[in-house]
């Protein structure tokens, strides 16, 4: 570090010690050299760094695959997952199965999302509401839902039904918590306004309760689509006759690590996609909040 | 209707909180049209007095009669944040959103530009403002104003100070103004009510011409009274807090 001359008349005392002493004293005055010029370096731009990682990792499964250290009994390569892609496609198996599975899930999930809805807004407007419901989710939701299959099966049988089920119920949770806990920190204060400016009770539902609910509201649909997805996968274990979850289970009996792959990859997009298609919404629905913080 | 018909009237008011006593059988007139700031320390009553004018309190011993066009402006804007300014202005009134009386009614405050921004957007003056005109267009006989000016800066509240004070001529509704600043009840109100620990302990008629001025020799003497009845010794520059 270098620092400028400094002015004598500055530091009259600070230059007179310094003679003798090994350790020299801290410099009074020291210069801030600005970095902003120096930051232009060679940089990788931070999106190509982001990707280099997965890029990476894929690259190095398809080399790893194809020099033969990974045998295809335990992983196929990238490339065996991209022509059973485009093979299972050109037959329709993929198309069939995606579909199959994308009506479960959409089903399951409408059912779920009713009940959350409902619950939380009987728990979350009205006191009897809360004291009956709140109580009864908490307890029901120290189940694993997951643990829920056996029982499933024996009331539904082995059919849609059961897996419809498992996925409703694995959306109803993080709904209904979201909701409720959204209803419930609605600011008093807001309350007390709107009620001052003449608004009754169904006009504080409508313009305070349900407005600052819906940004929980918004988090708990993302988790309860990926729940969805993650209970599919699950439901579909059971005897299913179509889609992904079928599709799996068949190419476990022959080891084909290729197709098993695919349908995970295909769980992935699927689950990324609803998961943009609510951020999508969110960005939409919450125009208000983004304004503020800067339109991100 | 005479010019004595009281706006307000309180009539044993009391009001206790868990066995806790804050309002003790307040009896409290306000006439129409009349400014009244009210003033005391932290904790006196003076809040709970306003909630309770304002309706959202009614587990009170004793009897009130108010206005039923009244309206409520509070220390924080506490403006919607999920609808639009103007949105927020007429918000309640029955009947379709009118955007043209919003517009209106933003004009009187002086932020008609702002009608179509979202509330987080703006400043605190610019909030308060327009939770003025939410409150104002409703064309209310009672304004209740809980410390409007309280988290504003000294600058932008001497503006709004102004503003409530020309709104007030042009209104001609009466006004409880809550407040812990001594002069800012001086210069606006035509009484100034100290209360403490739930009684009306003391009672000021400000007899001064408006617009008031700070610096002449009658206001300091008011202010001083007050400060002294509010337990503030006359050295101490400033308002209590």
């Amino acid at each position: 570090m270098t620092t400028k001359p400094l002015d004598p008349a500055v530091l009259p005392q600070q230059t007179a010690p310094r003679s003798s002493t090994a350790e020299a004293p801290p410099p009074a005055r020291v210069t801030i050299r600005g970095t902003a010029r120096t930051a232009r370096r060679l940089t990788v731009p931070r999106s190509v760094r982001r990707t280099a990682g997965p890029v990476g990792l894929v690259l190095l499964w398809f080399l790893t695959s194809a020099t033969g250290v990974l045998p295809e009994s335990v992983l196929a390569s990238p490339v065996d997952v991209v022509r059973q892609a485009v093979e299972l496609t050109k037959s329709g198996e993929l198309p069939d199965a995606i579909a199959a599975s994308g009506r479960r899930a959409a089903v399951g999930f409408l059912i779920g999302a009713s009940v959350a809805l409902s619950l939380s807004l009987l728990a979350g407007l009205f006191r009897l509401g809360e004291d009956v419901i709140d109580s009864s989710m908490g307890m029901f939701r120290a189940i694993p839902w997951v643990g829920l299959i056996p029982l499933f099966i024996v009331w539904f049988g082995i059919e849609e039904t059961p897996k419809i089920a498992l996925v409703a119920l694995g959306v109803t949770y993080p709904l209904y918590f979201n909701i409720y806990g959204g209803i419930r920190s609605t600011d008093s204060q807001l309350i007390e306004a709107a009620r001052m400016m003449g608004l009754g009770r169904l006009g504080l539902i409508k313009y305070v309760i349900l407005p600052s609910a819906l940004p929980g509201a918004l988090v708990g649909l993302r988790y309860a689509l990926s729940t969805a997805w993650l209970a599919l996968v699950f439901a579909e274990q059971i005897n299913a006759d179509a889609g992904l979850g079928y599709l799996m289970s068949n190419a476990q009996q022959y080891f084909r690590t290729d197709v098993i792959v695919l349908c995970l990859v295909v769980y992935a997009l699927l689950g990324l996609a609803c998961d943009f298609a609510v951020r999508i919404l969110s960005r939409r629905l919450l125009t208000w909040r983004a304004n503020f913080e800067g339109g991100a | 209707m005479s010019t004595m018909t009281n706006s307000v009237e309180t009539r044993g008011l009391s009001r206790a909180f868990d066995g806790n006593t804050v309002l003790h059988d307040l009896d409290l007139d306000i006439r129409e049209g009349e400014f009244v700031a009210l003033l005391g320390h932290s904790g006196c009553g003076k809040s709970t007095l306003l909630r309770i004018l304002a309706g959202l309190d009614d587990e009170i011993g004793g009897e009130v009669t108010v206005p039923a066009r009244r309206s409520a402006a509070f220390q924080s804007p506490r403006l919607l944040p999920w609808l639009k300014v103007w949105r927020n202005v007429v918000l309640g009134l029955p009947g379709r959103p009118d955007r043209d009386l919003a517009r209106k009614a933003l004009a009187e405050v002086g932020i008609a530009e702002r009608a179509g921004v979202w509330p987080k957007t703006l400043s605190g003056g610019q909030a308060q403002r327009v939770s003025l005109a939410r409150a104002l267009v409703r064309e209310p006989e009672l304004l209740l104003l809980d410390e409007p000016f309280g988290a504003l800066d000294a600058l932008t509240r001497g503006k709004v100070q102004q503003l409530v004070a020309e709104l007030w001529e042009r209104h001609g509704c009466a006004i409880l103004l809550v407040t812990h600043d001594v002069e800012e009840a001086l210069l606006l109100a035509d009484r100034v009510l100290v209360m403490d620990e739930g009684r009306i302990a003391h009672e000021l008629t400000v007899g001064l011409p408006r617009p008031r001025d700070l610096t002449a020799p009658e206001f300091v003497t008011l202010r001083a009274r007050l400060l002294n009845w509010l337990g503030v010794t006359r050295t101490l520059e400033g308002t209590p807090s």
